[in-house]
């Protein structure tokens, strides 16, 4: 067992854990965080896609243990107020970019860096930088669409209201 | 899908982590990036004892130019390989190449000496790797040795690194005057292993002829695979549409040896193989060409 | 009175989805909480000849292992879920259902023959590998024709053959038809198997308390109260000791309703056993194998045309897999059945299936549930005909539609809701016409095409309808309550896996009742809220529940005029609802609020009159008489790069007809992601299986779902035709869009290449394989 301190939504949290403990499964049983989603364990969805000291990172591809000293940001660091959304969380719901949600929080955490260093993104730079986050629900079309929002872009299917 | 027990070290310092090696050998296993071992660790198909976390030793994740080479520490990121503005001004392959592996999220944990330890003869900067010249620069507790590229894949999932030895450097040489270099794979999807690719370098003398080419597959074999013969057949040639059809031909009908997989059998991969490096090549040679060598 | 039905108004769930504050069975945590895991079958066909788990027993953590002996009389194949329909009459049915643990045979890979309970997940994993089975391989069957050969191993010993159903089901007189055709188009079609690939794998928790003396099951199912009803009855308790939740699901998409999925049997039974709530969460391995999947089907069929593209009769033969058990009964292949007829007059039908046990994973419905066999079918088959007679592929349909003054039309065979299979209302002309202009269509033959292949580019189109049968009984329930908050709660029965139902039955909710979509407190998937219905299936939850909860909330708005036509002296229908605020139409200051009305309706002094009852509440229900059929046309312009036979979509359009709408935003996004699994079936998903019934793709590494950069910006535009079964006038749309993608992208293909494609999945490597078969031929 092996003791380690990180920060997680600019909390600390000191715990003993086995090393082989996922970073995934640390976040949601040992913290409660259960935001963020576990859907394949083997990198390929995302799903589980948190901030590892603001970068993007899968959590099923890491061992909480190696989180010491480093700071995390899961989907409840944006909010986890529902009367209070981020406004990636907000364009997401304006646009109907989700619908069982399962995949949603590992794709809002992929976003948020991906938006921070591409301000002003084109379709065509969205898709890619979604390729790497499985949604069965949506066709994704919805979720371009929000970003696109988030982006202040106007949407390539702006909904006639 | 959890993984198996182990025993966990972070080393202090390189020596200690090099004590550790000359300790346990295989026993002891590199956790770099962690991005091809961790799933096969959750798959339980590799169950390691002894894990040795090279995440926390700073001198291991550097990257600069240096006596006309790119050397890149073991620990560097492939997100640093893709966007530090030193790699694509000095060995633009590279910055054409990274984009291709995986997606943001794996580049951001995942490391260029754990992937090339990894040798998947299915990666592509193993193929760079090779198809540059690069060389790879070993250590243990009893000394340090180079290993060129073309000797340091020694088959799927194996290299020659010893067991007491860690890779601790790649250097690869930085692009030449009067050379084009090209990269070109199909993969199912975006960020998939590819079920072709290929490196191409093309150096043309001062009449623009070539006088010294490179032809390196992916997923063709048991490690990056070279198409020496092809190549050669360049040598003297300008690069007309004949003699790229022709080394295209040659390479993939003869030299390449891909075992066929889910996704696409030899006779496709082959056909694709000889799709891409005309296509390769065709671009090979129009930058080297160019003066000034335009690379994206 | 319809201020938001209708309307796009975004989601009531998504605030908590979005900040992680959605409950998923994985995270429902409980004091004392242990772990399951399960040792599956590594092989396909076996005996099982002994178990070992004394090693397992042994390790530090392990609670511990169950075989199908420990389990006394509690073992028991599962029930059946849908029979037969009783009102076919050539048929044959032999009911094999699974069983929770294997007992003396496995019968596919990833059968569960071991329960293991353990402190962790871990550890439970690391006892997994403890166990020693002592197996006697058996002879795998695998291919659905070999399946029926007489010396082909017989999967359950006790049948004469591998045949688990055959099923004939005929309307005129095809043989007369044909001696009548001028051409005849025949075909053998494959339409391979896939599996659904939920974001979220399957789960449940069980936890018994001893003092209450309750279970408490959260369960990730389209069906509670089902499983509810299931479990009491198998574990001897009484229905109100069985709470079963079915929280927020990450995609449900068919396999979802299978039950009694083993898990589902077993963690209840152990919590019961251990006095300790017990958790077990399928991960993505466990779900190649574990869950449910859909599709293998062979067809040999015909079609018998006039000259001018009449159709006179189709006949097909199909086999359908039905995996190692049948317990979903034949809805997939009754499904194919019905859609093999399109939206076409078809006069002479003969249509034969032989479902067949395989020694492969078990196939239940998923999200088009067979429909996109039979659609694959006809529309093949009438492409085929029209290049073969020189008619227009547009001009061949238009043909032979169902005009609309023929509906309701009688298509003269049975439905999988063992009902005729009636088509309630359509218009079909004007959905290709539109989807026609959308693609334009003249100008891709008069211009594009012809300039794209003097540029040496290959670009096809296609153009395909579909219909869909929806809204099936038997029927659902629900409670609508005004609050003394002056909010209104509603309850039903069926769960939900992100098709908005907290929202679009808000929106039906809201407009009766005069309140806003947001002050609509939902409530799905628990019994203890409400116990009657049948379950998220069919594209059935916005008609059925929909309707139900309109009829509940019709009542409630009654009930609400009466109490404050009381109050403010006025008769009912002077009064309006408005903002939560009842007042009288012709003086607005005489008003009184919902809440208050709640609170007199339930009062604490003063008696309630007997024969009334307090609150306004109501409780109803709605059944059709039989499905809602919606309809569509998709086209599509794809562009194949002819040396790597990777593909372009460069513009995609979708036409659809669900009669009334309630919510756009939803409804476009239930056909986004239809058609996304839709393109995913057609061209990148693909299920590898050796001989040995080894899957060889069992992860997302070489199982490919598509992403962003696979599916395409869609183009949408809908028509309206209301469906006169319902109040509402609504038909199901939720597996529309995952339909006719097959057929479109067959047609589109062999446009762009000029090949012929009768399989599905198509791929790089199969366009490879076509490609030079046609150059060898030619």
């Amino acid at each position: 067992m092996i003791t380690f301190t990180t920060t997680i939504n600019g909390k600390s949290y000191t715990r003993t854990v086995e090393a082989r403990l996922l970073l995934s499964d640390f976040l949601r049983h040992e913290c409660g965080l259960t935001g963020t989603h576990v859907g394949c364990e083997q990198g390929a969805c995302g799903a589980c896609t948190i901030l590892l000291d603001g970068q993007a990172v899968r959590s099923c591809l890491m061992f909480a243990v190696q989180a010491e000293g480093h700071a995390i940001t899961t989907v409840e660091g944006l909010s986890d107020d529902p009367k209070n959304l981020h406004p990636l969380q907000q364009a997401f719901r304006d646009e109907h970019a989700l619908q069982c949600g399962f995949c949603t929080p590992g794709i809002l955490m992929s976003m948020v860096p991906f938006l921070a260093e591409n301000p002003t993104p084109d379709e065509a730079t969205i898709r890619e930088a979604l390729s790497g986050n499985y949604c069965r629900c949506t066709g994704y079309q919805h979720i371009v669409c929000a970003i696109q929002r988030a982006a202040g872009v106007k949407p390539k299917n702006a909904h006639p209201e | 899908m959890k993984p198996a027990a182990f025993e966990y070290i972070i080393p202090e310092s390189l020596d200690h982590l090099l004590q550790i090696k000359a300790e346990h050998g295989d026993e002891a296993k590199p956790l770099a990036g962690g991005q091809s071992l961790i799933p096969a660790m959750n798959f339980r198909m590799a169950r390691p004892s002894l894990l040795v976390d090279l995440n926390r030793l700073p001198e291991l994740a550097w990257l600069h130019v240096k006596d006309g080479e790119l050397q890149v520490g073991t620990m560097t990121r492939m997100a640093e390989l893709q966007h530090n503005p030193t790699v694509a001004a000095h060995v633009p392959l590279i910055a054409e190449t990274v984009p291709h592996i995986a997606h943001p999220q794996i580049r951001n944990r995942g490391s260029v000496g754990g992937n090339l330890a990894h040798a998947d003869p299915a990666s592509e900067l193993p193929v760079v790797a090779v198809a540059l010249g690069a060389r790879f620069r070993a250590i243990s507790a009893s000394g340090e040795r180079w290993i060129p590229a073309h000797e340091f894949f020694l088959g799927t999932f194996t290299t020659s690194l010893q067991p007491q030895e860690i890779l601790l450097e790649v250097t690869f040489p930085t692009r030449q005057d009067r050379t084009g270099y090209a990269f070109a794979e199909v993969a199912r999807r975006h960020g998939d292993y590819a079920m072709a690719g290929v490196v191409a370098v093309v150096s043309l003398n001062a009449q623009g002829q070539c006088d010294s080419a490179q032809l390196v597959y992916l997923n063709a074999g048991d490690s990056p695979t070279p198409a020496v013969t092809a190549a050669a057949m360049l040598i003297g040639n300008s690069g007309t549409p004949a003699a790229i059809t022709a080394a295209a031909q040659h390479a993939s009908m003869e030299e390449i040896a891909p075992y066929g997989n889910l996704h696409a059998s030899t006779e496709f991969q082959r056909h694709l193989a000889r799709h891409l490096t005309q296509q390769a090549l065709k671009t090979a040679f129009e930058r080297a060409r160019a003066e000034f060598l335009p690379h994206p | 009175m319809s201020t938001y039905f209708g309307k796009r108004i975004p989601r009531n769930e998504d605030p908590r989805l979005l900040t992680g504050q959605a409950l998923f069975v994985d995270d429902v945590q409980l004091p004392d909480l242990a772990h399951v895991a399960f040792y599956r079958s590594p092989y396909a066909h076996a005996r099982i000849l002994s178990i070992d788990v004394s090693a397992a027993l042994a390790r530090p953590g392990v609670i511990g292992c169950y075989t199908a002996q420990d389990l006394g009389d509690y073992w028991s194949p599962g029930p059946l879920l849908v029979s037969p329909p009783p009102t076919i009459e050539r048929k044959i049915f032999h009911q094999r259902t699974q069983v929770p643990l294997a007992k003396d045979k496995v019968r596919h890979v990833g059968e569960p023959v071991v329960m293991v309970v353990a402190e962790s997940r871990y550890i439970a994993e690391d006892a997994l590998d403890d166990i020693w089975v002592d197996f006697e391989p058996l002879g795998v069957v695998v291919d659905l024709e070999q399946a029926l050969q007489t010396d082909a191993p017989l999967i359950h010993e006790d049948l004469p053959s591998n045949m688990g159903a055959q099923v004939i089901q005929e309307k005129g007189n095809y043989e007369t038809a044909k001696a009548q055709a001028a051409v005849i188009i025949a075909r053998r079609i494959v339409y391979d198997r896939g599996p659904s690939v939920a974001m979220e794998n399957r789960g449940v928790v069980a936890q018994w308390d001893s003092r209450t003396q309750r279970l408490t099951v959260w369960d990730s199912t389209q069906a509670p109260v089902f499983i509810r009803g299931g479990l009491a009855a198998m574990l001897g308790l009484s229905e109100s000791q069985v709470r079963v939740v079915a929280p927020f699901i990450g995609g449900g998409f068919g396999p979802k309703i299978m039950m009694f999925y083993p898990e589902e049997v077993l963690l209840p039974w152990l919590a019961i056993r251990l006095k300790r709530p017990v958790k077990w969460i399928e991960d993505r391995q466990e779900n190649f194998y574990a869950t449910t999947q859909e599709r293998s089907q062979i067809h040999h069929c015909e079609l018998a045309l006039t000259q001018d593209g009449k159709i006179l009769g189709l006949r097909d033969e199909f086999l359908h897999d039905g995996g190692a058990y049948m317990p979903y009964g034949l809805t997939v292949p009754l499904n194919s059945q019905a859609n093999s007829l399109g939206g076409y007059i078809i006069p002479n039908y003969y249509s034969e299936f032989k479902a067949v046990f395989t020694n492969r994973t078990i196939v239940t419905p998923y999200r088009g549930a067979g429909r996109q066999h039979g659609t694959f079918v006809i529309e093949r088959l009438l492409d085929h005909a029209a290049r073969e007679l020189g008619i227009d592929k547009a001009e061949i349909r238009r043909r032979n539609f169902i005009q609309p003054e023929q509906f309701p039309f009688n298509n003269e065979i049975i439905f999988q809701d063992f009902a005729p299979l009636m088509f309630d209302s359509g218009n079909y002309e004007p959905v290709l016409d539109k989807a026609l202009e959308m693609i334009e269509y003249e100008r891709f033959y008069r211009e594009i095409q012809p300039q794209a292949r003097a540029e040496g580019r290959k670009l096809g189109l296609g153009v395909v309808f579909y219909i869909e049968g929806t809204g099936i009984g038997p029927y659902e329930g629900a409670r609508v309550q005004v609050e003394a908050s002056g909010k209104v709660s509603v309850a039903t029965g069926i769960g939900t896996q992100g098709q908005g139902h907290f929202t679009s039955f808000a929106q039906i909710v809201a407009d009766q009742v005069g309140v806003r979509p947001q002050d609509v407190m939902m409530v799905t998937g628990d019994t203890d809220q409400f116990h009657w219905g049948a379950g998220t299936f069919a594209s059935r939850g916005a008609v059925v529940a929909g309707n139900a909860i309109h009829a509940a909330a019709q009542d409630v708005r009654q009930k609400i005029l009466h109490h404050a036509g009381e109050v403010l002296e006025a008769a009912p229908d002077a009064l309006e609802i408005v903002a939560g605020q009842v007042r009288v139409q012709s003086d607005p200051t005489r008003s009184i609020s919902l809440g208050k009305l709640a609170q007199r309706a339930n009062p604490m002094r003063g008696a309630v009159e007997p024969g009334t009852v307090p609150g306004l509440e109501s409780t109803n229900y709605f059944g059709p008489r039989y499905g809602a059929t919606a309809f569509g046309a998709h086209a599509m312009i794809v562009e194949v790069d002819e040396a790597t036979l990777q593909l372009k979509i460069h513009k995609y359009v979708v036409v659809h007809d669900c009669g009334k709408v309630i919510n756009p935003l939803i409804l476009d996004g239930q056909i986004h992601g239809g058609v996304a699994q839709g393109i995913g079936n057609a061209f990148y998903e693909q299920l590898h299986m050796d001989e040995n019934g080894q899957l060889l793709n069992a992860s997302f590494m070489d199982f490919l779902i598509p992403t962003a950069l696979d599916v395409p910006h869609l183009e949408m535009a809908h028509t309206e035709t209301p469906s006169p079964l319902n109040p509402l006038g609504v038909k199901g749309a939720g597996e529309a869009g995952a339909i006719p993608v097959g057929a479109l992208f067959a047609q589109a293909l062999e446009d762009a290449l000029g090949l012929e494609i009768n399989e599905i999945p198509i791929s790089p490597q199969k366009l490879f394989e076509l490609t030079a078969t046609a150059e060898a031929l030619a």
